[in-house]
């Protein structure tokens, strides 16, 4: 019962914090100096009929808040408007590019997860060498930019050893996999960092507290007494950074993406920033929060899911 | 004479753990013994060593403890336990800690934590070892045993966390009950009903007990025998019943007349004079009661005592023959 | 009573030098690290050669004397870009660390003081303020306003404002749950005095941990922004740009002015990363 209403919260809590973004967004834009005439136009002096026949197809004519109610409700029913730059539907040109940077994302999330993860919980469970050497290992990598990555990367990978293209998407599932390795790698490298460094000190954490002790006092096996004692509490503030850095992948993997020449939604904002079409800096960043505060509300969900001391009322006596 | 064998035996335990890298005693030549049934109280104040002496009967030191001596249970050397017998021997002794909030695994609900042991390490099925556990929370005063299982930590009282441990620690039919000041974590009128359970349910199960508190008035209450330790050392080992009146040590004299409130720790510390010592900085060759005590001469700062018997106790004092009689008046004097 | 509480609270304050000798080898050669990197930050202007001198017969010539790091693709020097980059590189962070430390101390100690519905206001105006990516406020900030390191030094003070006020909220709520405040409201002082000659002296620990930790972040993120074109614009140097103008050189192998210009960014951002967790550690340290 506790645990639906914190749901029922949480979803209230995503779906106010997207109408307000969503209003930043559009508002930032429309108070950005320059008239979308004028770049609709090319600088060029149009006659009035031609103003008035542009400003009535992108509502220009229309007062503020209806413009924003025009784009938020297109918006929810999958219509983010008309690209000025290209004349297209935006929402068909995010979603020609939406995969890759899902996809690229998804990549680098399981290689956080497999490698971060499983760094910090070795370096975690075995003191000594191995541990201190996974310390500074991941106190540089989480130092790491991915653009500076992306450069290490390619120069040693592709320019050097010539295993991986330097450029491009690829076809199909392999060659998307295969063209996708290196910048899921530098998208992942400073995550991994953190995800790891914070992966050893929960788990070091969980082998001091009390409760482990009585577990050994009870002649709990090694293997189970970490599985259920020490990973098992562990997995609650690693779960929550895992996600917390996933989530912050979705905006980085622009700087990735340009970095390869990969065709994704960041490499494309960024574009779209620099011509100033807007309708498509609007649409991408609407897509980009709303991937980032969902992420975040399901760390928010798969906390309290694995902590029973979360949102529910104490019923202690 | 098998019938007098005791169940827990310890000889000259010495145990010193590092601290930033050097050796640092906390136990010194501790030797005490408890017959099967017994109860043996083990008085103290804060850094005695009394606590150390459960954990290295439970094996529950840290790593790099440095241990010398030997513990005995059931004539068996459990510093060489390993295997098979290490693990039947973690079944005969249970351990019932001070903090009960901290040392039940706040993620899983109560019933995995009572009965994770007896299915784990005795191959109880999960509904069998639900039942035995309703059933113990009910001799500890738990009536709605049943939701409780299913509850967490969090969702119970400090009182209630302490009485589902004391039922975790019989649920597999311990021999050996050590218990680390159970009472001390809770509130005075918890204190006293958790104290009862614990009192009522060890006579009813025939267990031997070691208790552990800085509360002489309720170490002499519940066991049949106390045993005193300080700076790491026994000092005396005596009678429940004697040990107020009759005191041999100097220190359980003024322990005893210092008469503490049942939690008041502060009030008795202030009533002898000068600081508890820790036992790593005991002086060797000396006694380590002597600068606090009233009675020290001067051979008590050049020699040692060891443990002696006199009157069916055993006390660690020069001048235990001469005091004989006079410890209760001089340390209200 | 009150005179020993207030005693006891002033005693704690150290200064900025004390602090970081408090945190050991490894802050203290992280700090002086830092040091280095201000002092090119400062005077690596004067000391190099024109940085944006080409001379196209040296394009990606190796290091010579006078020339430790060689030409890049456009034939500038390297080492005197990398000098003077450093400038926008490290000033950057450090506006982005000021306006968001100070913009979140203030709302984080207002609001733990006042409570009630300003409180509210400010953490619910925060909470929207999470839901954008440092990165892509940047990106919309250089839509609306332009390309350009402006632009992006006020996004990212944005973006991290509602991190700082969290943390700091936490603390000035504990601050002033201390026996000292009391005393000090009993003794006349003014909530304002009071907040800026006890509570804030006495966060001081923490707001610096805090300042260290962001510097690092916000240098990366000011480079990334650069690198995607929409930060400082070439042909000025930074560090972030001379990786993103190498690019053609590196694949043709000549990678030397995007790998120093890395290299820089990585060795400063380790500095700070190692300085900010060791003061934070002495912080919490302290607080207990």
């Amino acid at each position: 019962m506790g645990r639906l209403r914190f749901l029922a919260r949480r979803l209230a809590m995503l779906l106010a914090t997207l109408l307000v973004s969503s209003f930043i967004i559009f508002s930032a834009l429309y108070l950005a100096p320059g008239n979308p005439i004028a770049v609709l136009s090319g600088g060029r002096t149009l006659p009035p009929e031609s103003v008035k026949v542009l400003e009535e197809r992108y509502h220009l004519d229309k007062p503020f808040l209806e413009q924003y109610a025009i784009w938020l409700g297109g918006a929810v029913h999958g219509d983010l408007g008309i690209s000025i730059a290209l004349r297209q539907n935006v929402s068909s040109l995010i979603a020609a590019r939406i995969w890759t940077t899902a996809a690229l994302v998804l990549y680098a999330s399981i290689i956080i997860v497999l490698i971060g993860v499983g760094i910090g919980l070795l370096a975690g469970l075995r003191p000594g060498l191995l541990d201190t050497s996974a310390v500074v290992a991941t106190s540089f990598s989480a130092a790491i930019p991915s653009f500076v990555a992306a450069i290490l990367l390619i120069l040693l990978f592709s320019v050097r050893l010539g295993w991986f293209p330097v450029l491009g998407n690829g076809t199909g599932l392999w060659g998307t996999a295969y063209h996708l390795t290196l910048p899921a790698f530098a998208l992942a490298i400073s995550a991994l960092g953190i995800v790891a460094r914070v992966t050893r000190a929960s788990v070091r954490e969980e082998l001091q507290r009390e409760h482990v002790q009585t577990a050994v006092s009870r002649g709990i096996p090694y293997a189970k007494l970490i599985r259920r004692h020490v990973l098992r509490n562990a997995a609650i503030p690693i779960t929550t950074i895992t996600g917390i850095t996933i989530a912050s992948l979705i905006a980085i993997a622009a700087v990735v993406e340009r970095a390869f020449g990969l065709n994704g939604l960041g490499a494309y904002l960024v574009g779209a920033a620099n011509s100033k079409d807007f309708a498509v800096v609007q649409g991408i960043s609407l897509v980009l929060v709303t991937a980032f505060v969902v992420v975040n509300v399901i760390v928010d969900i798969l906390y309290a899911v694995l902590d029973p001391r979360v949102s529910l009322e104490s019923k202690a006596e | 004479m098998t019938d007098d064998r005791p169940l827990l035996e310890i000889e000259a335990l010495t145990v010193q753990l590092p601290v930033e890298g050097s050796p640092r005693a906390v136990l010194r030549d501790v030797a005490l013994s408890i017959q099967p049934g017994e109860a043996l109280g083990l008085v103290g104040e804060s850094g005695s060593g009394k606590s150390m002496t459960a954990r290295a009967v439970d094996r529950l030191l840290p790593a790099g403890a440095d241990v010398a001596g030997s513990i005995r249970f059931d004539g068996k050397d459990v510093l060489a336990l390993k295997g098979a017998d290490f693990r039947a021997y973690r079944d005969d002794v249970a351990m019932i800690f001070q903090d009960p909030r901290a040392h039940i695994n706040p993620v899983r609900r109560i019933g995995d934590f009572m009965t994770e042991a007896l299915r784990t390490n005795s191959g109880v099925s999960r509904s069998e070892a639900s039942g035995l556990a309703v059933a113990l929370l009910e001799d500890v005063g738990i009536p709605d045993g049943g939701r409780r299982l299913h509850q967490y930590p969090h969702e119970l009282s400090g009182g209630l966390l302490q009485r589902v441990m004391i039922a975790t620690a019989l649920l597999t039919e311990p021999r050996l009950l050590l218990a680390d000041e159970p009472t001390t974590a809770l509130d005075v009128t918890t204190q006293a009903e958790v104290m009862a359970i614990l009192d009522d349910l060890r006579r009813e199960f025939g267990l031997t007990l070691l208790f552990i508190t800085h509360d002489l008035e309720l170490a002499a209450a519940v066991c049949d025998r106390t045993a005193v330790m300080y700076a790491g050392q026994i000092v005396e080992i005596r009678a429940s019943t004697l040990l107020h009146g009759d005191p041999l040590h100097p220190y359980t004299a003024a322990l005893a007349a210092a008469r503490p409130d049942i939690d008041a720790t502060a009030h008795r510390l202030t009533a002898i004079a000068g600081q508890p010592l820790s036992a790593f900085e005991a002086p060797e060759g000396e006694c380590a009661f002597a600068p606090r005590c009233p009675h020290a001469r001067e051979r008590c700062r050049t020699e040692a005592p060891v443990l002696q018997t006199i009157d069916g106790g055993v006390v660690r004092c020069l001048r235990a023959e001469e005091l004989r009689g006079r410890l209760e008046v001089a340390a209200h004097g | 009573m009150s005179a020993v509480a207030v005693a006891a609270e002033s005693a704690k304050r150290r200064g900025l030098i004390a602090l970081i000798r408090g945190t050991g080898a490894a802050g203290i050669a992280s700090a002086i690290v830092i040091a280095i990197a201000l002092f090119i930050a400062i005077f690596g202007p004067f000391i190099a050669s024109d940085a944006n001198l080409s001379r196209l017969s040296l394009s990606y010539v190796g290091p010579a004397p006078g020339h430790l790091l060689g030409f890049d693709g456009q034939g500038r020097d390297v080492m005197a870009r990398i000098l003077v980059g450093a400038r926008t590189s490290m000033l950057g962070p450090l506006l982005v660390v000021a306006i968001c430390m100070s913009v979140g101390t203030v709302l984080a100690i207002s609001s733990a003081w006042r409570r009630g519905a300003y409180d509210t206001v400010v953490s619910s105006g925060l909470d929207v303020l999470f839901a954008f990516p440092a990165i892509l406020l940047a990106i919309l900030a250089a839509t609306v306003f332009g390309a350009g390191l402006i632009a992006a030094v006020l996004a990212l003070a944005v973006a991290y404002t509602p991190y700082v006020a969290r943390v700091l909220r936490g603390a000035a709520l504990r601050e002033r749950g201390q026996q000292y405040v009391d005393a000090l409201s009993v003794q006349g002082l003014s909530s304002v005095s009071i907040c800026l000659r006890h509570l804030i002296p006495n966060m001081a620990p923490l707001i610096v941990a805090q300042a260290t930790i962001l510097f690092g972040y916000a240098m990366v993120d000011l480079a990334a922004i650069s690198f995607l074109g929409l930060g400082v614009q070439p042909p000025n140097p930074d560090w972030g740009v001379m990786v993103a103008e190498n690019q053609s050189g590196l694949i043709q192998g000549y990678p030397t002015s995007a790998l120093a210009a890395g290299v820089c960014i990585v060795i400063v951002v380790v500095a700070f990363n190692i300085l900010g967790e060791r003061l934070y550690e002495q912080a919490q340290r302290e607080r207990r």
